[in-house]
């Protein structure tokens, strides 16, 4: 028999995520800090208005882009929250989560041998997508001294004049890193410089700690140069639902929804209506989850502080991103060993990227009791290696 | 909300935090936090630190009951007078007075069904501004204070996502 299989996508790693949860998934009593999304449930009146449009029957496809009310809520709710104006039916495509616009876009815009610039540590799947849309991957190593941000003198040292699309992945997973005003600004002026398009990932937008998220699609020049990216998996806390959008040029999003509609149909329908209401009843909810947040993330800082672990203060996401150089390990070996000796699981900060060697992704997407269970035992943990050495 | 309020949001819910935990989540001085509780308490704001408890998984028995009471209000006291006389009852456990088709709701827990209408029979409704009653069982508690009595909730998330 023929070998079934493309040649590209068997090349293609696998994501270190999934490798660390089969070792995770053998233990049966671990306690888990990876989970990388949120532990509210749904919203109750978000859940209800899903089941109230099953009760009414409303289980066709939506139109392939989506339903005209959601994205005409989503356009309120940018122009509310980030100031910026699109218009809901040339600019707008619904997906099935943000990952699916990611894929989308990414095919939609790259010719072969393209060149993606992608910061990392990140989300795990620009570069695969990248790949499989035919482009070429090129990473930029964020670094800890920066706080993982992306500087303007790392974008230019990175640009070739292959270089087409620079993923913007801010509030970042796994790193907690947040892109204030002042540093897109110098990114902009470089990306409006040498003519590149960026794909902005939103979808940590509505859990910062510091001050507002800004999108570098509200900067001067760059609207037309951003695919803004958001989701409600983290905002609501909809993960299952899989609803996601994208918004753009109008160029880009016809084609990004002209396969949207080969490959997709429509985002599902139940989830469309539910999210309607999540922007417009919503705010209160995502409030009281970011106030959560934001007390969890204090008390890890906190205690890596007692314990003299080194971390820098990420202003987003729902993650910590400490530093185990100290101790000599990889973050692989650092991960395995706190797995099997304290039953703790933890992502290595590796399975973001290269340059999350040294590092610990840490979610706090936990309740206070559990991560106050979890950080007793990182301490006893290190406290051992300190020993040791 | 001010660092008053987000005291109170955080307390409402667990009442046993550590001063010092509070400090932290909150990105607060631990002296100021004290001194805010110790003023809350002055005040008066905050009332009293109790335990919820789901009295159906205990050995202990315990009926307890709504009552609407319709009372005639008493010319320079209204209703406080009344209310008071009936909240200095040890059995009772709140007194609200409300709007509506009857004036008071008075919730009441006792060791039996007996007990309770002994109570509202021979004092409640003894009382001369008493006009009539009307008692409810509670039947069963679904959630009180906020909080969903009986389950517990399960982590279901798979152990590591991206």
């Amino acid at each position: 028999m023929r070998n079934p299989l493309a040649d590209e996508v068997v090349k293609i790693k696998p994501s270190g995520i999934r490798k660390f949860f089969d070792i995770v998934s053998e233990m049966k009593d671990a306690i888990s800090l990876g989970v990388g999304e949120p532990d509210f449930d749904t919203p109750w009146h978000i859940r209800d208005e899903g089941i109230y449009s099953l009760e009414k029957g409303k289980t066709f496809y939506t139109s392939n882009a989506g339903l005209k009310e959601l994205r005409e809520e989503i356009c309120r709710y940018l122009n509310r929250r980030v100031h910026v104006d699109y218009h809901p039916l040339k600019e707008v495509l619904i997906t099935v989560g943000g990952s699916e616009a990611i894929d989308m876009g990414l095919r939609a815009m790259l010719n072969p041998g393209e060149e993606v610039l992608i910061p990392q540590p990140s989300y795990v799947s620009y570069e695969p997508c990248t790949i499989l849309a035919g482009g070429k991957p090129v990473i930029i190593n964020l670094k800890a001294e920066n706080e993982f941000r992306l500087t303007a003198q790392e974008l230019r040292d990175a640009i070739t004049d292959k270089t087409k699309v620079l993923i913007l992945p801010f509030p970042n997973n796994p790193t907690g890193a947040i892109m204030e005003k002042k540093d897109l600004e110098e990114i902009a002026k470089v990306c409006i410089e040498k003519d590149i398009f960026v794909m902005s990932d939103e979808i940590y937008s509505e859990l910062t700690y510091k001050e507002d998220h800004v999108s570098i699609a509200s900067l001067p020049g760059m609207k037309e140069r951003t695919i803004l990216i958001n989701g409600f998996s983290k905002a609501y806390a909809m993960t299952g639902w899989r609803l996601g959008y994208a918004c753009g040029p109008q160029e880009i999003i016809a084609q990004m929804t002209k396969i949207h509609q080969f490959a997709i149909m429509c985002a599902p329908t139940t989830s469309q209506y539910a999210a309607v209401e999540a922007l417009r009843n919503g705010d209160d909810d995502v409030k009281m989850m970011r106030d959560a947040y934001n007390q969890r993330r204090r008390f890890l800082m906190h205690a890596f502080k007692e314990m003299g672990l080194e971390c820098f203060e990420p202003y987003g996401a729902f993650y910590v991103f400490p530093c185990i150089k100290e101790f000599g390990m990889t973050s692989d070996e650092f991960a395995t060993r706190f797995l099997q000796e304290e039953k703790v699981a933890v992502v290595p900060g590796t399975a973001f990227g290269d340059s999350g060697e040294g590092y610990l992704r840490i979610s706090y997407a936990y309740s206070l009791e559990q991560l106050k269970v979890a950080m007793e035992k990182l301490e006893h943990f290190i406290t051992k290696l300190r020993e040791e050495k | 909300m001010n660092a008053r309020e987000q005291i109170l949001a955080i307390i409402e819910r667990n009442s046993r935090i550590e001063i010092k935990e509070l400090a932290v989540i909150l990105g607060m001085e631990e002296i100021d936090v004290a001194n805010e509780l110790k003023a809350m308490e002055e005040e008066g704001v905050i009332c009293g630190y109790h335990t919820l408890i789901d009295w159906e998984k205990t050995s202990i028995e315990k009926v307890s009951a709504l009552i609407e009471v319709r009372v005639t209000p008493q010319r320079g006291m209204g209703f406080d007078n009344i209310a008071e006389r009936i909240y200095k009852y040890p059995e009772v456990n709140s007194v609200y007075l409300i709007s509506g088709g009857f004036d008071l709701l008075v919730t009441l827990e006792g060791k039996s069904l007996k007990e309770i209408s002994q109570f509202v029979s021979l004092k409640l409704s003894a009382l001369d501004s008493v006009l009539s009653t009307a008692t409810h069982f509670i039947l069963k508690k679904y959630k009180d204070h906020g909080t969903v009595l009986g389950k517990k909730n399960e982590d279901e998330r798979e152990l590591i996502t991206p």
